[in-house]
């Protein structure tokens, strides 16, 4: 009988299956690629910092003093320690490496991965390549490369490989002297890598260690390494998961609404075989098989889908799908059988419960009433039932408000699941309630009047063929209007942030840059109206968190708003204190609050600063402290500064302005300087951010696409069904044009009312998005837009669709003989 | 004249681009002073401080013990101010021969000079490595503190004798070619006290110990393959040292030595006073190379020749530092009739290169 069915509408069967799949496959591969990305990532740990038993790592990247290497060497319990310069470095070509200055004679006791192959010298030139470095350098022993880090460049000669150092990282390993020499480093240190002896105790070891240790260095252990780069991406994948989960939840519906008609259709055969002595159990258990086949069938191909599209993925956008979150990195693709049984499972689970409500329903209907009437079993009397779905709604909203579990949102997409679902359990009450008021103001003619009355007396059925478009096209919705807030929240704050001409930057550099007498060479530069100085150190100021930054820009304390877009109330500042202004994501990872202070390690000292507002940062997800340039001379001396903002004076020439800008710079920096102009900067920024976004856009298209083709399958089957009765409509007179009128206004009405609840949905998923997911994931808030252009063509597309998918089906049911058709009844 | 090991350092201070930096000459003629001269002589290429001796422990046991100090410099480049500059290299390396393990113990350690961690004073003998140290104190009396993964070395080094100024006035030539020479001395019989640990346990020792100090630029001959050396103290408190710089064929390309007597006569010995008999050889189970471990060496002194049985304390006394880049060779506690020293046995396993 099941065979019989499928071969009868092998489509719709067909489809179902193709939902499911294509849920499972999003969600699969966006699993394989996430812990693709995240191997290669741990690998990459593992090898910048061999084997070491603990990293004593620097604060900023400017490092600390080189003197905490004896100290640390010669704490008891410390069996060898290797000093480590790190740096990031380019080349000429733009190619990014990692740059490990070692003492190899104490790298070899602590990180012997480390440690070159080939001719070893203390010759101050050589320079040893992980595989991935001499691929990107098409480097080969003996050939010259040249590397550029902290503003200096310098030459070196290959003199060998590290085996030791893995497929993926792109290292250079150079003398420690040369490296500290050559990039300007000279009695600093950015780590120091430490092993402990074999009978010692790791946790004396480590307080002696705590002790020890100056306000610019902390203890960096493997683990909170490797948290700290799960850290980086780990919101945004779970986004991406989740929205691959939406994919898979519409397949569900689907599988809902093929097995609630095909259910509804064979009503009268399942109350033949109930008659003939079928139990209960065993017609839901028919019913539910049907749905587990196409499950595991969609499951299937699904998982197998999934690998092709991780592997595809990973070949074109990289491990983090656009995200931009690991550099350097390329992953192999890391196979999960385990995982794969799971992304099936899944897909059975959301197969099965599509088919189990229409099962209960058809052993429930009393088998002499079907047998009789082979109708759809409806009673226009009776009213859509409201309980679970407000039920449902008030879960979602009550989660909505639940704070975030580990750092995710997790009850924010439970709410979102809850309100979605409840949503659609409410869509026969709602059909009633829209089309309630529109039947009275239609008019008298009989196609609309039909039309009306006919969605309005069977809401439930309306309901089965919407349930997968309003799910997807919520969801769309939703996610179009949160990135549209986004997306103009950004524009907004790109504006604020560059309010110059012409921005100017020295890459990868904490220390050194521009000094006092280049920065006054370039404010005097011909074309410059005016110019400011800034700078950006790293500071680890969490072992378990990424890196947080610190912002060295001029600030007017008495109009802090021209420097900063602030979004909170400024404090004033006590006597003494030394203001700062933390980011939003700053003030959220670290509880910070206006009026609060705040210690920081600045030239090598902890500073006591005290926070007077908060700033809107999309920049920096970590947290970011802004301080006054004043203020920081005076805490660090420290007058250097790597990047410059430009206000040309009206009437000059960028290009010229920048020559003459390039001409005073000093000659061995000039050729590190990169000159953007503020609005390519914010062009970039915005591609950037379209990138990122492109993969969730990708996700939302393929839903929407799966919701409407179950429309149509929907329509075309309840058509089919209804056959008889446009054979009835024909003999009482009704015209073929006046059917088909009829049937477009039907299925424009439950477009309109589908795209309605879609819609509205779609604004309170969106407002969840914007409020709660966004904040609990990312840490940054947003104001809200409302893509109108967006939403109204959904609107309309999703209407002329249904309208569309209506005629098309009905012209069929149509062309039929009407006199067979009515036969068939009486 | 003693140096294992040096392939390593060699191998680092080996320039890759022809930045030479310019190394002493060894030249002859140059009075020794002291202490200054204990200490090192940094702008020679290559020196070390070579212990040897032989021990007895509490219960009445014999050990040979080797405690060595490298110091090399490399072809860094001197003008770069970093203080992680690799200019000076210093290595230390020990190991003790007991006959009832049958084979070496051994340990070393390496690391550039600078922050305390390794230093070698220039006015005085004061080597540190980490925990490693030897260091001649105020009395004149050497402690040296060195460590393996299952030994531990403490001792006290007492000078009983004057220092030996080897070849012509402490210059000592070690080829046809005048340049290939070192700057040599030695301080035999030096009083040992101290503590050994083995396998966790402490036991006081007592001794007598060889120093040898040596610093050069440039040694051997290109034809030469390896060297056989030996350092004796007498038991009437005289002493003996002889070495031989061989060829591929195993013929000398250069021989000298020094024999002093306890009254403290010293005859230096010349290219053609010192022979070297084959005895016995024993063969490496893991190189496969022979080593005549048992052997006669004959020296000339005032027209007499004088012959020495060498008979190893134990016959596996072969060292195998290819892991950490250095050569194999012997390195063995001898004795014979009415003295005890120390044999080295260089290029057995293959030429040396230096």
């Amino acid at each position: 009988m099941v065979l019989g069915e499928w071969r009868a509408h092998p489509a719709r069967v067909i489809l179902a299956a193709a939902a499911i799949a294509i849920g499972v496959a999003l969600g699969f591969a966006v699993y394989l690629v996430n812990r693709s990305a995240l191997e290669t990532f741990a690998k990459a740990i593992d090898t910048v910092s061999g084997t070491a038993d603990l990293q004593v790592h620097s604060v900023t990247a400017a490092g600390f003093d080189e003197g905490l290497y004896p100290t640390l060497a010669q704490i008891p319990g410390v069996a060898a320690a290797s000093p480590v310069v790190e740096l990031n470095a380019h080349t000429a070509a733009g190619a990014s490496l990692t740059v490990l200055g070692l003492d190899v004679l104490r790298a070899a006791a602590v990180t012997p991965g480390l440690v070159g192959q080939g001719a070893h010298s203390f010759d101050a030139q050589a320079a040893y390549l992980s595989q991935t470095a001499m691929t990107a350098l098409s480097a080969k022993a003996g050939s010259p490369v040249t590397l550029t880090a902290a503003g200096h460049s310098a030459v070196f000669t290959v003199a060998g490989s590290l085996p030791g150092a893995g497929e993926d990282q792109a290292i250079v390993v150079i003398d420690i002297a040369d490296a500290q020499w050559r990039f300007g480093l000279l009695g600093r240190l950015q780590r120091v890598d430490l092993k402990f002896g074999a009978d010692t105790s790791t946790q004396a070891v480590q307080a002696a260690i705590t002790r020890a240790l100056p306000p610019d260095a902390q203890i960096v252990t493997q683990r909170q390494e490797s948290h700290r780069s799960d850290a980086l991406s780990r919101a945004y994948r779970v986004n991406l998961e989740m929205l691959a989960m939406v994919a898979l939840m519409t397949g569900g519906f689907l599988v809902y609404s093929g097995q609630s008609l095909s259910v509804a259709r064979r009503r009268p055969q399942f109350a033949l075989l109930r008659v003939l002595g079928l139990s209960q159990r065993r017609l839901i258990l028919q019913i539910v098989i049907e749905g587990a086949a196409v499950g595991l069938a969609g499951g299937i191909i699904g998982v197998a889908a999934g690998t092709g599209l991780a592997t595809l993925a990973l070949a074109l956008f990289g491990g983090d799908l656009g995200g931009g979150y690991f550099q350097g990195a390329r992953p192999h693709l890391a196979f999960a059988p385990g995982a794969g049984l799971v992304f099936l499972l899944l897909g059975l689970i959301a197969a099965l419960a599509g088919a189990l409500w229409p099962a209960l329903q058809a052993a429930r209907s009393r088998p002499a009433v079907a047998l009789k009437n082979a109708d759809l079993g409806i009673d226009p009397r009776r009213k859509p039932p409201l309980v679970a779905a407000l039920v449902l709604l008030m879960i979602g909203g009550a989660l909505a408000f639940a704070p975030p579990i580990g750092g995710l949102p997790l009850l924010g997409y439970g709410s979102m699941a809850a309100i979605l679902a409840g949503g659609i359990a409410l869509m026969p009450a709602l059909a009633r309630a829209i089309l309630g008021p529109a039947r009275r103001l239609a008019g008298d003619a009989p196609a609309t009047r039909l039309a009306f009355d006919r969605l309005y007396g069977a809401p439930g059925q309306a309901a089965v063929a919407l349930c997968g478009i309003v799910a997807s096209v919520s969801l769309m919705a939703a996610m179009g209007i949160m990135v549209a807030s986004f997306r103009g929240s950004v524009d907004d704050w790109l504006g604020q942030i560059l309010p110059a001409d012409l921005y100017m930057r020295l890459p990868d550099l904490e220390a050194g840059g521009f000094d006092p007498a280049a920065q006054d060479r370039l404010a005097h530069a011909p074309g410059v109206a005016a110019i400011e100085f800034r700078k950006v150190l790293k500071l680890r100021l969490a072992p378990d968190q990424p890196p947080a930054a610190l912002n060295v820009v001029p600030i007017d304390p008495t109009a802090p708003q021209r420097a900063l877009p602030l979004i909170s109330a400024v404090s004033p500042l006590p006597a003494g204190e030394t203001a700062v202004w933390a980011s939003e994501p700053m003030a959220r990872l670290y509880h910070l609050n206006p009026g609060q202070a705040v210690t920081v390690p600045l030239g090598g000292q902890p500073r006591r600063l005290y926070v007077r507002g908060i700033w809107r940062d999309y920049a920096r997800q970590f947290g970011a402290l802004a301080i006054g340039d004043t203020d920081y001379v005076h805490l660090t001396g420290d007058r250097f500064r790597s990047q410059v903002a430009v206000t040309l004076a009206p009437g000059a020439d960028p290009l010229r302005t920048v020559a003459a800008l390039r001409a005073v710079v000093p000659p061995d920096i000039v050729a590190d300087m990169t000159f953007t102009e503020s609005k390519s900067l914010r062009a970039m920024a915005l591609k950037i951010f379209d990138r990122s976004f492109a993969v969730t856009y990708a996700l939302e298209a393929i839903a929407i696409g799966i919701g409407l083709a179950g429309v149509a399958a929907t329509f075309s089957a309840q058509t089919l069904a209804r056959t008889r009765e446009f054979g009835m409509l024909r003999h009482v007179g009704a015209l073929k044009r006046q059917i088909v009128a009829m049937l477009a206004l039907e299925g424009a009405l439950l477009g309109a009312v589908g795209a309605l609840a879609g819609l509205s949905l779609g604004a309170v998923l969106g407002q969840i998005l914007i409020q709660v997911i966004n904040p609990q994931s990312f840490n940054w808030s947003m104001d809200t837009r409302w893509p109108m252009g967006l939403l109204l063509s959904l609107f309309g597309v999703l209407v002329a669709a249904s309208a569309g998918t209506a005629v098309l089906s009905g012209s069929r049911a149509l062309s039929s003989s009407t006199i067979r058709a009515v036969r068939e009844d009486w | 004249m003693r140096a294992l090991l040096l392939a390593l350092l060699l191998a680092l201070a080996a320039p890759a681009v022809a930045l030479a930096p310019a190394y002493a000459p060894v030249r002859p003629g140059v009075a020794l002073i002291f202490p200054m001269d204990h200490g090192a002589h940094s702008a020679f290429r290559t020196e070390w401080w070579y212990v040897t001796g032989l021990l007895k422990t509490a219960d009445g046991k014999d050990l040979g013990f080797q405690v060595t100090f490298f110091r090399s410099r490399t072809a860094a480049d001197p003008a770069n101010p970093s203080r992680f500059n690799p200019d000076q290299i210093l290595f230390a390396h020990a190991a003790l021969s007991d006959p009832a393990i049958g084979h070496l113990l051994h340990g070393q350690r390496i690391a550039r000079q600078g922050f305390g961690l390794a230093h070698a004073s220039t006015t005085d003998t004061d080597l540190v490595i980490d925990d490693w140290r030897l260091k001649r104190g105020a009395n004149g009396v050497f402690s040296a503190r060195a460590a393996g993964a299952d030994f531990r070395l403490d001792l006290d080094l007492a000078p009983q004798q004057n220092v030996l100024l080897q070849g012509d006035h402490g210059y000592s030539r070690k080829g046809p070619n005048p340049a290939q020479a070192s700057q040599y001395y030695s301080l035999p019989h030096l009083a040992v006290s101290g503590s050994v640990v083995r396998g966790g346990k402490r036991v006081a020792v007592t001794g007598e110990a060889w120093l040898d100090r040596e610093w050069f630029s440039s040694l051997l001959d290109p034809t030469a393959v390896g060297w056989d050396w030996v350092g004796l103290n007498l038991d009437d408190g005289g002493t003996l040292m002889a070495f031989m710089i061989r060829d591929k064929a195993g013929k000398p390309i250069w021989n000298g030595g020094a024999i002093r007597s306890a009254s403290g006569a010293l005859t230096t010995l010349g290219k053609d006073d010192v022979a070297w008999g084959r005895a016995r050889t024993w063969r490496s189970p893991r190189t496969q190379a022979a080593y005549p471990v048992e052997r006669v060496v004959s020296v000339r002194s005032g027209g007499q020749w004088r012959r020495w049985t060498l008979r190893p304390l134990f016959d596996d006394q072969e060292l195998d530092s290819r892991a950490a880049g250095g050569p194999v060779y012997w390195e063995g506690a001898v004795r014979t009739e009415g003295g005890r020293g120390y044999l080295e046995l260089t290029g057995y396993a293959g030429p040396l290169k230096l």
